[in-house]
């Protein structure tokens, strides 16, 4: 031979000769076809991840400005999917004013829960704190279920006849985005951007960043904790509301309970990217989504809850304040 | 250690009042009959009889709430029927709720028990069912289950009878069902691993389809905490080539399961038991998408037969809903006990442990004929022997499969 082969070259070889041609083409196709699964696995993946993100964007901002898990998070997400299923699916309303709509009510709710039931405990060992969250988390579900039943409801996707979103088709069709994918990861993207923006660039931003390092600091420098605190719940409520309408249009069975074991994992996926940090929130929650669906796909779909928390066991025993969060120096 | 210490207080606890449930029972229901008998003293002495006392159990609110309400519904009008035919209170009716959930179920247990429960029609569901199962042999009570369907129910003990198949039962005649109709040749099963419903039926299905014949080509699960997402199980499915989906789960995540199934263009024939029953009530879901489902399922609203024409329209008439199975099964719980009053085999003064022998002796020999089939027998173990029947839903409802 006077010429070293290149790959195409062996590959063009290989196809001319009638007995290779049929295997190497079944070889490919296989190829493709795996490809073809991995992708769609790993879109149902970042799908999911994606709900988890959003959700752990409102657990992760909470527990960095005020200190405390709001473990009522998922269950705000259940009463604002409501909100959307009775305005937007029962009375037909246009779905961007039924989640307008959905925002004030748990915004409001939000408050009133801070109000109500963490102000008075601000100054309580955090043990009080979390099992106030727990108790108003049972509170939630146990309202909604005397409202509106318990018996699931098959939740309307908020944009499935939408004009601008439209599902993604790849590969001649052989793959497909839904739309609930791409509005929920475009979604994420805007709030969390928006989010670092109103932190780092705006005086109500400052001041949580004040209240968040040394509460006590920020009040004799004359910044008013308990309103941003107020405040802080007020956007983690709102993001609740969106998160909720996005949750149940991906999945969309609506029962007072939908909200709790979301809320759970999302929580993991802030502790997970590191918990006070909201490019952390994102990311741990996107990996999350990835690593729960392909070890669904490819290990075992009974232990691909097992799975994610063994990782999320290792993540932290490397990096204890998780993926990308601050290292905190306590000096003596 | 805090979260340790604390669950161990609070299971002691629980046990401990289980414990004074169970010691305190003899003596609660003895004195509770006692001072019913005073009370209906005025009942007896115009017809002659003392009414007996039932007991229900299931949830009426909850996330298997609509069971537990067809079965309350079915049962208070078995004995409100059966009453008003007689002239006088043969049966006195009272449910409790359980919320689907063991330990409230034992509470409901012992507030029946209190007062002067004699024979209990339930709990609805399976796990709740085996731990008031425990107890109801404790106390040597009757036990009978319009619906827990786990072959562990009535196993534990001679005095714990089933109304529905059992879990085993549903998924061998599926499988059977399936093989003899030739209805798909590579089978998909989708299963809760977190339900004891779903993995009995999944565990017998699979043995009895390899029996048959059938290929299994996958079966894939999801938990009760971990169900949010159930596209990737779809998938599974879809890339295995499974023309039939095997379904033993409840009608909710089978909602989902179709809705994943349909955003990817999946037309599997999908194969449901008798949890899938409910499934056209979801508010909100798009009915269209069930269409072609079967299901192995003992009632249909939808029967032409006599006895359940009866039954529909008089619970439509009291209710205003059309009942599922649930409610059937709760009404012939009531009517099989009814045909052991008539029979004089039991009556209102005998206690809750004389009732249960005697019951336990009727039931092991008699041929009953309800609205969920034809020729129901018992055997001793507790479970129960009927035809199966096969529904495929079409036009937004149940016909008959041929």
């Amino acid at each position: 031979m006077d010429k070293i082969l290149s790959a195409s070259d062996v590959y063009d070889r290989m196809m001319s000769c009638p007995h290779y041609s049929g295997a190497v083409a079944i070889v490919l196709r296989f190829e493709v076809y795996y490809r073809m699964q991995f992708l769609s696995y790993l879109i149902n993946g970042i799908s999911l991840g994606s709900v988890y993100a959003l959700i752990a964007l409102g657990y992760t901002m909470v527990y960095g400005i005020a200190k405390m898990l709001n473990f009522a998070h998922g269950d705000v997400i259940m009463i604002g999917s409501y909100v959307v299923f009775f305005t937007f699916g029962s009375f037909g309303w246009n779905p961007a004013v039924a989640i307008i709509l959905s925002m004030i009510v748990c915004t409001v709710l939000g408050v009133l829960v801070e109000r109500v039931a963490y102000r008075p405990l601000r100054e309580a060992p955090s043990l009080a704190v979390l099992i106030t969250a727990i108790g108003v988390s049972y509170l939630l579900q146990q309202v909604a279920q005397l409202l509106w039943t318990s018996n699931p409801k098959s939740f309307p996707s908020v944009v499935a006849n939408s004009s601008i979103f439209k599902p993604l088709q790849l590969f001649n069709g052989q793959l497909t985005i839904s739309a609930e994918t791409i509005v929920t990861i475009l979604a994420c993207i805007v709030i969390m951007v928006a989010l670092l923006y109103f932190i780092n660039h705006t005086p109500a931003g400052h001041a949580m960043q004040a209240v968040s390092e040394d509460r006590g600091a920020a009040q004799l420098m004359g910044v008013n904790v308990n309103a941003t605190i107020s405040l802080t719940f007020a956007i983690g409520s709102a993001l609740a509301a969106v998160a909720g309408a996005l949750l149940c249009s991906s999945y969309p069975t609506l029962q007072p309970t939908t909200g709790a074991m979301p809320g759970i994992k999302a929580f993991v996926a802030a502790v997970f990217g590191g918990i006070g940090s909201i490019p952390g929130a994102f990311l741990g929650g996107v990996l999350l989504g990835v690593i729960e669906n392909l070890s669904k796909a490819y290990i075992s779909t009974q232990l691909s809850d097992a799975i994610v928390f063994l990782v999320l066991i290792v993540v932290l025993l490397v990096k204890p304040t998780g993926l990308l969060g601050k290292k905190v120096n306590v000096k003596v | 250690m805090k979260k340790l210490i604390s669950a161990a207080l609070a299971s002691a606890m629980v046990l401990s009042l289980a414990a004074c449930g169970s010691t305190g029972s003899s003596e609660s229901t003895s004195a509770a009959t006692t001072g019913d008998s005073a009370a209906t003293a005025e009942a007896s002495a115009t017809d002659g009889t003392t009414p007996i006392k039932l007991g229900g159990i299931g949830p009426t609110t909850g996330s298997a709430a609509s069971y537990g309400i067809a079965v309350m519904q079915g049962e208070q009008l078995a004995v409100d029927e059966i009453n008003a035919a007689a002239g006088h209170t043969v049966f006195e009716f009272k449910f409790e709720d359980d919320e689907h959930d063991a330990e409230k179920s034992m509470n409901a247990y012992n507030t029946l028990k209190d007062w002067g429960m004699q024979a209990l029609l339930g709990p609805v569901t399976s796990t709740p069912s085996l731990s008031v199962a425990g107890e109801t042999v404790n106390d040597n009570m009757f036990m009978l289950t319009p619906s827990a369907s786990a072959v562990d129910v009535v196993e534990t003990g001679d005095n714990v009878f089933q109304m529905c198949f059992t879990d085993p039962n549903q998924g061998i005649v599926s499988a059977d069902y399936i093989a003899e109709k030739g209805l798909g040749t590579k089978i998909g099963v989708i299963y809760d691993s977190s339900d004891a419903y779903s993995m009995g039926i999944y565990n017998a299905f699979a043995e009895e389809a390899t029996a048959k014949g059938l290929e299994v080509v996958t079966a894939v699960s999801f938990t009760s905490d971990n169900k949010s997402d159930l596209s990737t199980q779809v998938a599974k499915c879809q890339e295995a080539g499974a023309d039939l989906v095997f379904l033993p789960i409840y009608y909710n995540e089978a909602s989902q399961i179709l809705i994943a199934a349909d955003k990817v263009g999946y037309k599997p024939t999908f194969f449901g038991c008798d949890g899938m029953d409910g499934i056209l009530t979801i508010e909100g879901f798009d009915t269209s998408l069930a269409e072609g489902l079967m299901l192995l399922c003992p009632f249909s609203a939808t029967a032409t037969d006599e006895t359940t024409q009866k039954f529909v329209s008089a619970y439509e008439a009291a209710y205003n809903e059309t009942p599922i199975q649930f409610a059937a099964d709760a009404y012939d719980c009531v009517y099989a006990i009814y045909e052991c009053v008539q029979n004089g085999s039991i009556n209102g003064d005998m206690s809750a442990s004389d009732m249960c022998d005697a019951l336990k002796a009727q039931f092991t020999t008699m041929t009953f004929n309800g609205t969920t089939g034809e020729g129901q027998t018992w055997s001793a173990d507790g479970t129960v022997n009927k035809p199966p029947r096969v529904y495929v839903v079409t036009d937004g409802a149940y016909q008959t499969a041929e």
